[in-house]
Parts: structure tokens; sequence; C-alpha cells
């Protein structure tokens, strides 16, 4: 039997359903409403998993689910040198978000990376701390900005509201998952333009580590002739 | 099971430091984080293990001695001194593979005021021979953070493009990026120019308003200084093009000692800026040669050293395996200037190098 790892909730949940139907193999909830049971018809040996979408990386990592869906941005945060450890058999085309670095519009003197590291460095002059930047993605974020050499920043968590933190005088910048930029806007940031960070979206994910038994192996050639994916050699 | 080997080698390599007259000393595993946080930024984080005190707050597992062992010498240290030391070190290792995230280093460490170029020589020479005795041949690989440094203090430029230059020294990848903009070789980023016309027009303090709403704690005032730093920055001329020429020349020298110390003499009359840096490596070779070191054969390379998480602003070296994927055997430098930041006030001159003693013993297990 090869577990699937699917979104419980929302519009993430909906459109992997969606897009397993398109190509014969239905994922349902089954039970009661609001119950978090599952199944899985037109395929045999598939159990399906409803998991919030933060926690598949880590099961995927543990190999206690052979398969999953999730955020490409997820899985690169939370998990270390990820391709050892996960192999992405099919981007799903949806959740499409990117994870960008935004300062206030008022900073008219900052549009990129080079103007962020430079007003980093006069603001640690000016205020004796390191420029803050609010985030939830610590891992992608510093290794970015590392790789991209900025210097004399810091990374403040920030798991919710993090347009917030600006306002709320906790964070200089944040960096953030946005799709129509809309709640930038709205809090008066815009995005740095070369600052792209990870441009993120739903993907099929294999675990290396769970138990692929010759008929776990032959499942997965089935499921993959039928969704018309290709499985890595490992 | 953790053989004590490793542990055995590193302290016979503090007491053979000992036996070349230094002191041992000991320092703490668990550092206060807001030191090295200063020192080195967020990158830390992502190399060295991170914990939380009660009473203390964020602390550290040691990632290397050098800092502590400054701190103990600046909070009160003999002057000359001489220290050796042995024990373990901690890094995140963000690849799955063989690299230990705990493993010993026996180092040794120098401050002292004068005979700068001795002291240099000899840390790497002690080094040098430790390693050969225990039946390692080992490649060496030199370089001077000090010429790049000077090279930049030289520039026919504004004193805010050598600054920034200098502050992005241990960052090549900015710091190409900051040269390529001086030297006209990549184009002024087009929200730049934007930005410059529309200030022909109204004042940063407009420019301000007509963005939007303010939010945050970086003020009116910083911006705008920040936008005065921009527009002057814009009259500033690119750096001529012999004169950049030769500071991407100087980034990618790569010779044996002897045969860089002539190319250096040779751009010395353009770049005169670099003479006295260029003095002391010739010094430093003297010094070296004078302690059985061939500097004829010597590797040479500008740009070693030059990675984030340095802190060396002179001589730098290490020593390497012939397996490329190995971390180095051996590796030091000069860091006279981290003395200052952590001496609160004072500084010493100071150059150190340390010895990964689990390598060194796994390479002397597999040599013939």
């Amino acid at each position: 039997m090869i577990k699937i790892g699917v979104p419980s909730k929302g519009r993430l949940m909906e459109k992997t359903f969606d897009w397993f139907g398109a190509r014969g193999v239905t994922l349902r909830l089954s039970g009661a409403e609001r119950e978090y049971a599952g199944r899985v018809d037109g395929i045999e040996g598939v159990e399906l998993v409803l998991l919030s979408a933060g926690e598949i990386p880590r099961e995927l990592a543990a190999g206690r689910i052979h398969l999953g869906v999730t955020g490409s941005d997820l899985v690169r945060e939370k998990l270390a040198d990820w391709p050892t450890q996960v192999a992405e058999l099919a981007p799903l085309g949806f959740g499409h978000a990117d994870l960008i670095i935004a300062v206030p519009v008022a900073w008219i003197d900052v549009d990129t990376l080079d103007d962020l590291d430079a007003a980093a460095a006069a603001f640690r002059r000016t205020h004796g701390f390191r420029l803050r930047i609010a985030t939830k993605y610590h891992r992608l974020v510093r290794d970015y900005l590392t790789t991209h050499g900025v210097a004399d920043y810091q990374l403040v968590d920030s798991q919710g509201a993090t347009e917030g933190t600006v306002k709320n005088l906790t964070a200089e910048a944040i960096a953030d998952i946005t799709s129509s930029g809309e709640t930038l806007r709205a809090n008066h940031l815009k995005i740095l333009s070369d600052a792209l960070i990870h441009s993120s979206q739903a993907v099929l994910f294999l675990s290396h580590r769970a138990d692929w038994t010759a008929d776990n192996r032959k499942t997965l050639s089935d499921l993959a002739r039928q969704l018309d994916v290709t499985v890595p050699k490992t | 099971m953790r053989s004590g080997v490793e542990r055995a080698t590193s302290d016979r390599l503090a007491a053979w430091f000992a036996d070349q007259g230094a002191t041992l000393v000991e320092a703490d595993i668990l550092l206060p984080a807001e030191t090295l946080l200063d020192l080195y930024g967020e990158d830390i984080r992502a190399r060295a293990y991170m914990t939380v005190d009660p009473v203390q707050g964020e602390m550290m597992l040691r990632p290397d001695f050098t800092v502590p062992v400054v701190q103990q010498h600046m909070a009160g240290g003999a002057d000359p001194a001489t220290y050796a030391y042995s024990g373990p070190v901690f890094r995140k290792q963000t690849r799955a593979g063989d690299r230990p995230s705990e493993f010993h280093q026996a180092g040794i460490e120098v401050f002292r005021r004068d005979q700068r170029e001795e002291s240099d020589a000899r840390v790497f020479a002690l080094i040098n021979q430790v390693l050969r005795e225990n039946g390692l041949t080992l490649r060496p690989v030199t370089g001077d953070i000090g010429i790049l440094m000077a090279a930049v203090r030289g520039l026919a430029t504004s004193e805010r493009r050598k600054q920034a230059l200098l502050r992005h020294i241990w960052r090549p990848q900015r710091f190409r990026a900051l040269l390529d903009r001086f030297s006209g070789r990549a184009p002024v980023p087009q929200a730049r120019k934007h930005l410059l016309d529309r200030l022909a027009k109204g004042s940063p303090a407009d420019l301000i308003a007509q963005a939007g709403t303010f939010t945050g704690l970086r003020s009116e005032a910083e911006i705008a200084a920040r936008v005065q730093a921009l527009t002057e920055d814009a009259q500033t001329p690119a750096l001529a093009a012999p004169e950049a020429a030769l500071l991407y020349d100087l980034l990618s020298l790569q010779a044996p000692s002897r045969a860089a110390l002539q190319h250096l003499r040779g751009i010395a009359p353009m770049l005169p800026a670099i003479t006295p840096a260029v003095d002391r490596f010739a010094a430093r070779l003297d010094a070296l040669a004078a302690q059985g070191i061939d500097t004829e054969t010597l590797p040479f390379e500008a740009s070693h050293g030059r990675t984030s998480l340095e802190y060396y602003d002179g001589f730098v070296f290490s020593f390497h395996a012939d397996d490329p994927a190995l971390p180095p055997v051996a590796s030091g430098g000069r860091y006279d200037a981290l003395t200052a930041v952590l001496g609160q006030g004072k500084s010493i001159p100071a150059v150190g190098g340390v010895i990964r003693a689990g390598l060194m013993t796994r390479l002397m297990g597999e040599k013939p």
C-alpha cells in the first residue's frame, strides 16, 4: 500500500483532487463532513492521507508517506538539502506564489538588493542593530541573502500577518509569499525588483525514504503511467 | 562510537605548540551568541548551533576558538603572548555527507605588536612542521587580503565607494557587483535612473510624500540621507579603465609567491597605494624563507581567504589534501581588525591557525 499525503482543506485540496481526477484517479473525502478520512478510486493499492500542507514535507522526509502534494516553497524551507530527501514528480500548475522581499513604499531610495544592503549598513550605524526582516522562510531567505552577499540584516520570526510587522515597528522589511500583491499594497509595502527568492507552486513529491517494496514500486509505476508522470530512477 | 584518537591527536598537537613556547588555554564551549552574531551577522545561524539559556539569552556552541581566545586575551593577557588550545568545535552541515558537525581543532594564536611578518611566518612554519612530522605532505595555499584592501583604499574614487568595497571584501560576489558598477561595466539600474530624474524636479521629502503612506522605523531623514548619497554617487566618475583593470587583475592573481611578488612590484607604480602592503608581503616571504619554507614554489592567490564568516585582513593560508572534496586540513591568517572589534577600545595585531585533528588522523591512517 502506498500512502499519498494531500492538503486537508481549502483550495489546495480541491485543486489537487481536480488534478488527479482529470487523470482518472479519484481522490475523495469519505466519512462524515469535517472528518479527515479519504479514499482513492481508479487504482488499487493507494491510500489517501489528509494532512496540513505544512506537515507534508516532514512526513515525506520521514518516509511515513510515499507521495505528497505540497508547495515547492515549503519543501525547500523545511528540508535541508531537499533533493537528497524527496524528488519532484510533477508540478501541478496551481498554488502559484512568489517568495519576495518587500520594503515600505516610502523607501524611495530602495529598489534592488544592492539598495537594501546599503540601506541596512546605514540603518545599523544609525540604530545600533541590524535591519530586521520579518519572515517564516528562514532557510530560503538566509541562503538567498548569503548567496547574494547582503549583510547587516537579521531575520525575525513571523508566522502570520507578516505584512503588519513594519507598521508595528517589529521589522523594517519583510520576506513573504505573495500572489496578487494586494496585501502588500494595503500595508504600504513594495516588492524589490530583483529579489525573487523562489517562485512556488504545488508539486507532487516522492519520498526517497518510504518503504519502496516491490509491490509498492509496481503500484507507483501503475499510478505514474495513469498520471503521465516520470518516476526518477533511484 | 566516537573514538578517542581524534581527541588524543588534537591534545598532542596543542602540547607540541606548547613545547614551542605557547601557553595552553581553555575556552568555553557555550558562548553568548550576541558577540558572534554582531561579528558575522545572520550567516552564522546557518553554520553554528544556537540554543537559548533562560537567563543569558541566545547562546551558541563554539564554532571556532579564535573569538573566545581573543576575548580572553583582550580582557587581560600578557603582551606579547602566544596561546595554544585543543578541543571540539561545532558546525552545522547543510548537506548530507561525511563532513562531521562536531570535530576537534588544535590551534595556535600569536598576539604581538612588533615583528608582524615574522609572526606570520612562524605560525605558518610551525603548522607546516607539525604536519610534516606527522608524515603529511599537503599542498599549501597562501594569500594576503591586506594587499587587496590597500588597493581598494588607494582607488581614485569617493570615500563612500571605497567603504562599500571594503565592507564586502569577504563577499566576492557582491564585491564584484559593486566593482562592475563603479567601473561602469554594469549599467545603472533603471529604478535608480528614474529616481535621479525625479529628484531633479522634486525634493526627497516630496517624493517620499508622493510614494504613499509612511510606515516603519527607518525615518524620512535616513531615506533623504541615502538619496543624497545616491545623488552624489551619480556624479562620481567611473573608475578609470586602467585602474579598474588593475584591480580585476589583482583579484585573479595566482602564482608562485616570488613570481607573484614580482608581478605586484610591476603594478605598484600604477597603484602606488599597495606599495606598503607589497613591502610587507616581501618581508613575509623573507621571514618564511628564513624558516626554511621554499618561497619560490609556495603558491599565492590574491583572493585566497575571501569567504564569508572570515575575519582575516592580512596574511592567509591553508593546507590541503589531494582530495578536493575535503575541507582544508589546516588554515589560518592575520586578523588585526578583529581584536579592535572585540577589544572595547583596545587592539593588538594577531595571527593564528588551526589544524583539524580528525581529518589529520584520517589522512595519517590512509598514507602508505
